[in-house]
């Protein structure tokens, strides 16, 4: 295996309470704070890893998105990703980029870069669509490892365990491969001073959806986002028995 | 998804929050404060089923709390050192509440103690004997906000990290900040002048609070309540409420002033070599970001350490002699990372710097942030926390962290200091299985010596409380001393507030 392939998203950071705009079509997000998202963290730490066990000899981060798309993949270059690739999708076309157009563009770098492994995270913090590693693996029609929880090299390839209901499902698979990162796969580093720095001066290439052949027409309208429903407030009840009582009455017990 | 994510990064970021409620089922209760310090009782009434049924009347039933086991958790404080013998807890919901309370409990030498979140961490708010506890905690409701001048009025029982969720809706923020924000209250704070994590860009709380109403001793309603920065009329009476832990009046209502949220925050974490690099670093630190260095806090080895060890948090960096954590908030983003670049590989030539980790990212910044305000509740995994707050100046600032590790040796499990470099108060924090009279006895007065020594403060910002009133006398001459005792009985002529607290006898 020598070279890896990571997709990191840019989303708005888990910590800022998110809001719905006013006309429904979707969040805000101007002027909110964002960073990588959390699942793709974990795919980059992955990756690195396997570069410092020597699995792999690169590492290739790939943003789609506007142009603070370059904040993330720098993000991705203080953690160890040797270059970065930045789609560049704006405005209008950003607000309705879907999976499939992730997994078109990842695949067909992918196939340019002569990629042994694509890792991305299971699914992003926004949309959780939880479809791009599938569809990418597809259009490539290369074996799949989604979940992945931990990965081995094994003699043909790689051992993967995978989080599914109820428990872990371990999976052998040859490379070239398409995994997804899963909670538990690893704990991402903190990109420390001296990287940061290093990654100022590592390669960043900016293509265009139109270079890679992808056309981004959207297959999905996106008809209105609604705030989740408001908690019902709870209430105080004097003794153990109101309680048990009110239980019941809502069929709890 | 997004929720499950951040419960799972929640769960590890509570779970210091989560030992300190497992208190009372885990180990064993405290001594009774009166037996372990042997203290005498003072001459005060002592409560009848009468007083009981005129609180009753008072307030409804159910803001009278008898039952032993629901009154005691009001009967220990945080570091689980002091337990008080109370028998009863009022939750009053009004000033005038609190003022017919007081009225009443004067008339009848009732002693007092007030309590807020029960977060102090020098005795003062749980009782020594029987006094009646004094729980702010339903006075909650916020009063008005200023958005143009930030002055927030809300009652004192509010909690200070719910305030400050609210003051962000309208892009203000508290100007203080410390570990305890989600139990402590605002009242508490003032009543202790609480420092914590802002008040080297802020300023305490001398400067912040703006009004004050409070209810002294005998139920007079003091209403120094307004919301102007400027008041030059007559004596600054709120300053007499900021700070007195409660021994001259109970704080009913505030106005802070509230200043404007930072558009760009960056949070840096850095592991240093030797303290003389930390002072360096800050030096340095304070010319180059001026006015958008908003804390400077450090933290030795063995305070990482305890908090990677006792509560499994991760470290996001190596193994390093000193960390400190420099914050800077500003207006614009550009600017400031231009600042900070600068700033950063300069410190990295110099070697001030060995390595570090820089964010912006909120969720990044809230893991690191939590790394060190849980320095505070980590060493209690390990048994028992003698905990010291003092102020050193700078150039003395870590060498009593150095005595004490030599004059303990093995007989304490962890001794670490960590704090507010940028206000010269550190934090001490002896660990040891238990709590023990032989080790209790090596580190006091031992300590305030010392500190006595460089002429600096024996209580930071913590306060004097019940711990360290027969301590004071290493910080406060006897003419100083003389003072509070005569402000104390004009207050408060029968000493129902807050006794064995504060002044020494
Ligand atoms: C041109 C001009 C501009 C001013 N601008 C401002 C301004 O911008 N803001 C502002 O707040 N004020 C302003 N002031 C008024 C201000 O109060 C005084 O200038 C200054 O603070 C008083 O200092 P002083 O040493 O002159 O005190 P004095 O005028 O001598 O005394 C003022 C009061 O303090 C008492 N006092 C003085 N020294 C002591 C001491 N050591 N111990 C105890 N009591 C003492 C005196 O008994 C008196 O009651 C201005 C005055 C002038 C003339
Ligand atoms: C994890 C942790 C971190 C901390 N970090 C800091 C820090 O960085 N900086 C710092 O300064 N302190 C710190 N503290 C201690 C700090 O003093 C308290 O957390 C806080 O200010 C006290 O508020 P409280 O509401 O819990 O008051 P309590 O603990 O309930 O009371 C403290 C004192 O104030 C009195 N009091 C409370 N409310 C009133 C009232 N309404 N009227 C009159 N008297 C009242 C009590 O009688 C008592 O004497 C920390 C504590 C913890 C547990």
């Amino acid at each position: 295996m020598s070279r890896v392939l990571v997709g990191v998203k840019r989303v708005i950071d888990y910590a800022v309470k998110i809001r719905v705009k006013p006309d429904k079509s979707g969040v805000v997000t101007d002027g909110v704070k964002h960073s990588m998202n959390p699942f793709d963290e974990i795919a980059v730490e992955e990756a690195v890893r396997m570069k410092e066990k020597k699995l792999a000899k690169e590492v290739i981060a790939v943003s789609c998105g506007p142009a603070q798309a370059q904040e993330t993949l720098r993000t991705a270059l203080a953690m160890g990703a040797d270059r970065a690739i930045h789609v560049e999708v704006a405005g209008a076309e950003y607000e309705t980029l879907q999976p499939i157009h992730v997994a078109k563009i990842l695949a067909k770098i992918s196939q340019d870069e002569k990629a042994d492994l694509v890792i991305v995270g299971k699914q992003a913090i926004d949309d959780d669509s939880n479809q791009t590693a599938q569809m990418t693996a597809a259009l490539l029609d290369w074996p799949q490892g989604t979940f992945a929880s931990k990965v081995e090299k094994s003699d043909a390839g790689l051992t993967v365990t995978r989080e599914i209901d109820g428990g872990l499902e371990v999976i052998k698979t040859k490379v070239p491969a398409v995994l997804s990162a899963d909670l538990r796969l690893n704990e991402p580093r903190y990109a420390t001073l001296p990287n940061i720095m290093k990654a100022k001066k590592k390669p960043m290439k900016k293509v265009s959806a139109k270079d890679l052949g992808v056309d981004l027409a959207p297959r999905i309208k996106v008809i209105s986002v609604e705030d989740p429903p408001v908690r019902q407030a709870g209430s105080v009840v004097p003794d153990v028995d109101t309680l048990v009582a009110k239980l019941k009455e809502g069929g709890h017990v | 998804m997004i929720r499950q994510f951040s419960q799972i990064l929640l769960i590890s970021l509570e779970k210091h929050i989560f030992i300190n409620n497992l208190k009372y089922s885990t180990s064993a209760l405290p001594r009774f404060s009166s037996e372990k310090y042997s203290i005498k009782r003072k001459n005060f009434g002592s409560l009848h089923d009468a007083d009981l049924n005129y609180f009753r009347s008072l307030l409804s039933a159910d803001r009278v709390i008898t039952e032993e086991s629901d009154v005691l958790p009001f009967n220990i404080d945080w570091i689980k050192n002091c337990r008080g013998q109370s028998k009863v807890v009022l939750k009053p919901k009004t000033t005038e509440e609190v003022s017919q309370i007081l009225s009443y409990c004067n008339s009848k030498k009732l002693a007092v103690c007030p309590q807020g979140g029960n977060t102090g961490l020098v005795g003062g708010s749980v009782p020594v004997f029987d006094e009646i506890i004094l729980h702010l905690g339903l006075m909650n409701k916020i009063i008005s906000l200023d958005e143009i001048s930030g002055a927030l009025v809300c009652e004192a029982g509010c909690i200070l990290e719910n305030l400050d969720n609210h003051v962000r809706e309208h892009n203000l923020i508290m100007p203080l900040d410390l570990g305890a924000k989600g139990s402590c209250h605002i009242g508490g704070n003032i009543s202790t002048n609480a420092g914590g994590l802002r008040l080297l860009r802020y300023g305490n709380l001398h400067g912040s609070v703006l009004g004050i109403e409070a209810v002294k001793a005998d139920g007079t309603i003091i209403d120094c309540l307004r919301t102007l920065k400027k008041d030059n009329t007559g004596y600054h009476l709120k300053h007499l409420f900021i700070g007195s832990e409660g021994t001259l009046g109970v704080v009913t209502k505030v106005a802070v002033h509230c200043p404007a949220l930072p558009k760009a925050v960056t949070l840096g974490f850095f592991g240093v070599n030797c303290f003389e690099n930390v002072l360096e670093l800050y030096k340095s630190a304070k010319s180059s970001l001026g006015e958008i260095l908003s804390a400077f806090e450090m933290a030795d080895n063995g305070a990482i350490s305890s908090t990677v060890e006792n509560l499994k948090l991760s470290n996001p960096l190596g193994d390093f002699p000193f960390y400190v954590l420099i914050e800077s908030s500003g207006s614009d983003e550009g600017h400031d990372n231009e600042k900070l670049n600068r700033f950063l590989t300069k410190e990295m030539e110099t070697g001030h710097i060995i390595d570090g980790t820089v964010t912006s990212e909120p969720a990044k910044m809230r893991n690191i942030w939590n790394i060190r305000e849980s320095i505070a509740g980590a060493g209690l995994v390990d048994g028992y926390v003698f905990k010291y707050d003092v102020s050193i100046p700078l150039q003395n600032y870590y060498d009593i962290v150095l005595l004490l590790r030599k004059r303990l040796g093995n007989k304490a499990t962890r001794v670490y200091g960590y704090g507010h470099v940028g206000d010269g108060n550190i934090h001490i924090n002896v660990t040891t299985p238990e709590y023990t009279k032989e080790v209790y006895e090596m580190l006091e007065p031992y300590i305030f010596e010392e500190v006595a020594k460089v002429r600096g403060s024996i209580s930071a910002e913590h306060g004097v409380g019940f711990r360290k009133p027969q301590f004071i006398h290493y910080s406060k001459d006897e003419t100083a001393l003389h003072l509070m005792h005569g402000l104390k009985h004009f207050m408060d002529p029968n000493g129902i507030l807050n006794p064995y607290k504060v002044l020494p006898d």
